[in-house]
């Protein structure tokens, strides 16, 4: 029940309303009775048609008239005796609309008459009834789905329809179906390239020009900001795919413990990540789009598998380990790694269109078995404390850890850009005159023209352009979090993009966060420290994938993803954050050399609602099967139905070092125990040593 | 007006049980089809209140029993009612609360949601052919709960509710359909329970929902229209499964649900003054329980059932 008012019942009115339902429930009960006993007379019809013009939602009268017109239809041979019983049906309906415009039942009662093609439709009465409903109510969103069955119904072509979108959105600019509809309509002729529709520049300036009259008129009406940031992703959004980082970067070379290469602690366990980060996400990589050549003697059935939180078929970042373990070598021995994507028609982005910028890199690692120091070394044998480090610089050389692997993207422009530039420049222009006004919508729209006018840019020259662009977006940002509080949250989410982006598009100013920590007997670890920084998620991980220890303590973090492209990660300090879940962890689990966690103070155990139980893989969504591990807790009389997310998450990582403690689950019993059975190489917990 | 104050989960509570003995008047008749539907919005609020034993599981079993078409295997919206899917999935739900789904030929009921799944793996609501992907969310959710989504094709099934998928991140009810709270509820959900979450751009989803806020802190189901509390579960149970839902002020809508109470008479209504129904008491109950209010059960966003219900479903030793 919608817009009825709350008032006590007036006896006076009681006896009507005594009298009106007697009326309906006998309707009611003879219908179906009707309906039972298969009587379809004329008189039983009435009835039907009765109870429909009052209550239109009567679903099995509607289900009765069916029936009574097929059993009925089968008896007339006339023309016109069976266009008459299909306009008493059409009649039935525009009753029944009358009285609720919104009627499934109603609307689909008509389809159906329709679709049995019995008799030629009348288009005119079809389009009339519609023009007088779109009157009334020009979002009925009944009426547009069905105008769009009608059109198709007859053929109407869509360049017609596209104008009737234009008539209903100058009657009213605030018609969020129409430019629905219109953006639909306009997608379909791109694909199709219809006469008129080649050039997806032209149609995009134009609409560009149309949806900002409409923007100027009334920015506080929401209707034209969705179609314009709808525009805005068709003409910021690369035209094809390209690769932007991996690891190991171009010309690297990896050992396991020399100080003059790159330490890479996955080879004590025989195992080399290959990590390729492209600037969309994409689908089909393989060992036949993306060739391997080595040295040493690589499995023919490499598997490249997309490393994201929803495990999809798309991603931006896709991993391949590399079984190095089984190499015979008596000595220092070094092996060479050629990568290369050609043209490929396999690796394909979401919008479709495929691979053609070729990229070659190649790198170097190092294996000896006499290297047995390093081999009995647990890294992380001692407890790791976050406070102590040292400055970049003082021990390696900086061009070997980081900056290098950006250069697979320089020599890499689109002719495209130009027009996209310019378009988007234009619509900067245009929006910064507006932004004074206090409309949120054009600071926000402001705000996202000037990253994409910054992604755009920065593709195939230097990272450093970008920065002017976020430090102007930021500004917007912290705008947007005092004008609009409600969705201050959103706002720090797309300004924690921003920050990241700006810290680590810069070399220079970046180099200040990083430094290298030193292990005792091993190689130091590339670390990087973004604490207090007010990040709430994490952008921009395909600048850290030669990260190996990281501190994002005192932030506001409560989501992690993107975590899982730093396949080199060792160490973790994600302490004083908002955590909420371990499902939230999800990303941390597919990090196979991640030895040392810091949770302390988080959210852990805290909420009730867990906003990640459907997006990792859980019973509920059938991404996990039955679990090996829920058998093993049983046994430990663990509640599975209560710890089945820190199960999960604790039987897919392998950690040494933990800290959980400042996180509302460590009260609970049993926890404790799930951690050590799952984790049985934990060293530390909390501080303390295991065992 | 003025301030809501508390959740009267006493006051709503009565009116839910009460709501039985007035199925004579007018407002009663006109939803008697879809009594099943009441009587799982209706059953649902009182166990996330904690009182579902207010009422004797055995009598609504039985009643839900004689709803049931042994030769199709669906369920009608009431004794006498012709059988359809958004009445099976009802009657599934209530025997999820009472853990009674044994009272089911459960291969029956899931054969005759499978049986309505159409050749571009969309779904039909009945045998009249109707097509809605809040049609296919049910057939998930349904052969989900009952452990057989294995008879449909799940993979069409998820891309026809792809296909639905709108420019603004929002889902229609069929191919080109205009994006709504309602039906993106069913359509994440359905994503969200057959693991297809990644076909979803969380970022302009999420802003396209948590810009249904608003300014009196309800929420819209689509841009330039009123606020109403059902939407509360529509969007909010959405933007949890993609893990947006901080995006919204959350002490604002509790407010404004609250706000909406009969404090006298129990129940709650789509507007602040208007008159209440048991659909808008489901929805605003089970709204403040995503927002995690104080006494009220946690609810599940992509099974529309109390958590601990659902765990047990999935988690529970002899599955
Ligand atoms: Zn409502």
């Amino acid at each position: 029940m919608h817009g009825r008012p709350r008032r006590p019942d007036k006896p006076e009115d009681a006896a009507a309303a005594e009298a009106k339902a007697a009326k309906l429930r006998d309707l009611q009960a003879q219908v179906l009775h009707n309906h039972h006993s298969r009587t379809y007379t004329k008189e039983a019809l009435g009835l039907s048609f009765k109870l429909l013009e009052i209550n239109p939602e009567a679903y099995t009268a509607w289900n009765y008239r069916k029936l009574a017109f097929q059993h009925n239809i089968g008896e007339l041979s006339e023309p016109e005796a069976i266009k008459s019983a299909i306009d008493d049906e059409l009649r039935v309906v525009e009753v029944a609309l009358r009285q609720n415009p919104k009627s499934y039942g109603a609307w689909y009662h008509r389809k159906w008459l329709l679709n049995q093609k019995l008799a030629p439709v009348d288009f005119k009465r079809e389009f009339g009834l519609l023009d007088k409903l779109l009157k009334v109510d020009a979002r009925n969103f009944h009426g547009w789905n069905y105008r769009r069955f009608l059109a198709r119904f007859m053929g109407v072509p869509e360049e017609e329809e596209l104008k009737y979108t234009i008539d209903k959105i100058s009657d009213n600019f605030s018609n969020y179906s129409a430019w629905h509809n219109r953006s639909i309509l306009l997608s379909n002729l791109l694909i199709k390239q219809s006469k008129g529709f080649e050039s997806k520049q032209k149609i995009f300036s134009e609409e560009f020009e149309l949806v900002t009259q409409a923007l100027f008129t009334d920015p506080s009406d929401q209707s034209g900001w969705f179609y314009h940031l709808w525009l805005l992703a068709q003409t910021s959004s690369p035209e094809n795919p390209q690769l932007i980082a991996s690891w190991p970067s171009n010309g690297s070379n990896l050992s396991l413990s020399s100080l003059s290469s790159i330490c890479c602690y996955s080879l004590k366990e025989g195992i080399l990540p290959i990590v390729l980060y492209f600037n969309e996400p994409v689908k089909g990589l393989s060992s036949s789009s993306v060739s391997l050549n080595s040295d040493l003697v690589v499995s023919k059935n490499i598997q490249w598998r997309p490393l994201s939180v929803t495990d999809s078929g798309h991603s931006n970042c896709w991993v391949t380990y590399l079984e190095v373990s089984n190499l015979e070598c008596n000595s220092l021995q070094q092996f060479s790694v050629e990568v290369s994507i050609t043209n490929s028609d396999e690796i394909v982005s979401r919008s479709g269109s495929n691979y053609n910028c070729p990229v070659h890199f190649s790198f170097t690692f190092e294996l000896s078995n006499n290297d047995s120091t390093a081999k009995d070394i647990d890294p992380i044998h001692e407890l790791i404390s976050w406070d102590f480090s040292e400055p970049l610089l003082s021990h390696v050389n900086p061009s070997c850890i980081c900056f290098e692997q950006l250069k697979i993207t320089t020599s890499l422009v689109h002719k495209e850009s130009n027009w996209h530039l310019e378009r988007l420049s234009d619509e900067i222009d245009l929006f910064r005159e507006l932004h004074d006004d206090n409309s949120k919508f054009a600071k926000l729209t402001l705000a996202r023209l000037l990253l994409a006018c910054a992604a755009i840019k920065s593709r195939g020259s230097s990272l450093v352009e970008r920065k002017g662009y976020c430090e102007e977006s930021l500004g917007l940002f912290n705008d947007l979090i005092d004008l609009d509080p409600s969705h201050k949250r959103y706002y720090e989410d797309e300004r924690s993009l921003v920050l990241m982006d700006q810290l680590t598009c810069d070399m220079e100013a970046f180099k200040k966060y990083c430094s290298v920590k030193a292990l005792p007997k091993l190689a130091p670890l590339n670390h990087v420290q973004l604490c207090r920084l007010s990040l709430t998620r994490i952008g921009f991980a395909e600048r850290l994938l030669w990260v190996q220890m990281l501190d994002l303590s005192h932030n506001n973090l409560r989501s992690i993803e993107g975590l899982e492209a730093l396949q080199q990660l060792v160490c973790l300090n994600l302490g004083n954050n908002q955590i909420s879940s371990f499902t939230a962890l999800e990303p941390l689990t597919k990090i196979i050399s991640l030895k040392v966690l810091d949770l302390s103070c988080n959210e852990i155990g805290t909420h009730p609602i867990d906003t990640t139980r459907y997006i990792c893989p859980s019973p509920f969504s059938h991404r996990v099967e039955a679990c090996e591990a829920f058998e093993e807790c049983r046994k430990k009389n663990i509640n599975v139905e209560e710890f089945w997310d820190a199960i999960l998450f604790f039987k897919h990582v392998n950690l040494v070092q933990l800290c959980l403690e400042g996180n509302a689950v460590t009260n609970k019993e049993n926890l404790r125990t799930l951690v050590v059975t799952l984790n049985p190489s934990l060293k530390w917990f909390d501080g303390k040593f295991v065992h | 007006m003025g301030d809501g104050g508390e959740l009267a989960a006493e006051k709503h509570v009565r009116y839910i049980v009460t709501v039985e003995k007035r199925k004579d008047s007018f407002e009663s008749l006109v939803m008697e089809h879809i009594r099943l539907n009441g009587a799982y919005w209706g059953l649902t609020t009182l166990d996330l209140l904690h009182k579902l034993r207010a009422v004797e599981a055995d009598e609504v079993i039985e009643w839900i029993m004689s709803c049931y078409h042994p030769e199709s295997g669906g369920f009608g919206g009431n004794v006498g009612h012709d059988a359809h899917v958004l009445y099976t999935l009802s009657a599934v739900q209530v025997l999820c609360l009472f853990d009674r789904l044994d009272a089911l030929d459960v291969d029956k009921v899931a054969d005759y949601i499978a049986g309505l799944q159409n050749e571009d793996g969309s779904f039909s609501g009945d045998i009249w052919g109707e097509v809605d992907t809040r049609f296919s969310y049910i057939a998930i959710c349904t052969l989900s709960l009952l452990h057989r989504l294995e008879k449909i094709n799940v993979q069409k099934a998820v891309d026809y509710i792809v296909s639905c998928k709108n420019l603004d991140g929002g889902f229609g009810a069929m191919p080109g359909g205009e994006s709504h709270a309602g039906q993106i509820f069913c359509c994440v959900g359905a994503l969200a329970i057959t693991g297809s979450l990644h076909h979803i751009d969380r970022d302009l989803l999420g802003w396209w929902l948590c810009e249904r806020q608003c300014k009196e802190g309800g929420l819209n189901g689509r841009p330039e229209k009123l606020a109403d509390v059902c939407y509360s579960w529509w969007v909010l149970s959405s933007l949890i499964m993609i893990d947006r839902v901080h995006w919204i002020d959350k002490d604002k809508l509790a407010k404004f649900i609250l706000n909406c109470q009969d404090k006298e008479n129990g129940g709650i209504s789509d507007r602040p003054d208007n008159a209440v129904d048991i659909y808008h008491t489901y929805f605003g109950v089970a709204g403040l329980s995503l927002m995690e209010y104080p006494g009220v059960k946690p609810m599940d966003p992509a099974y529309a059932l109390p958590l601990d219900v659902v765990n047990r479903i999935f988690l529970r030793k002899e599955h």
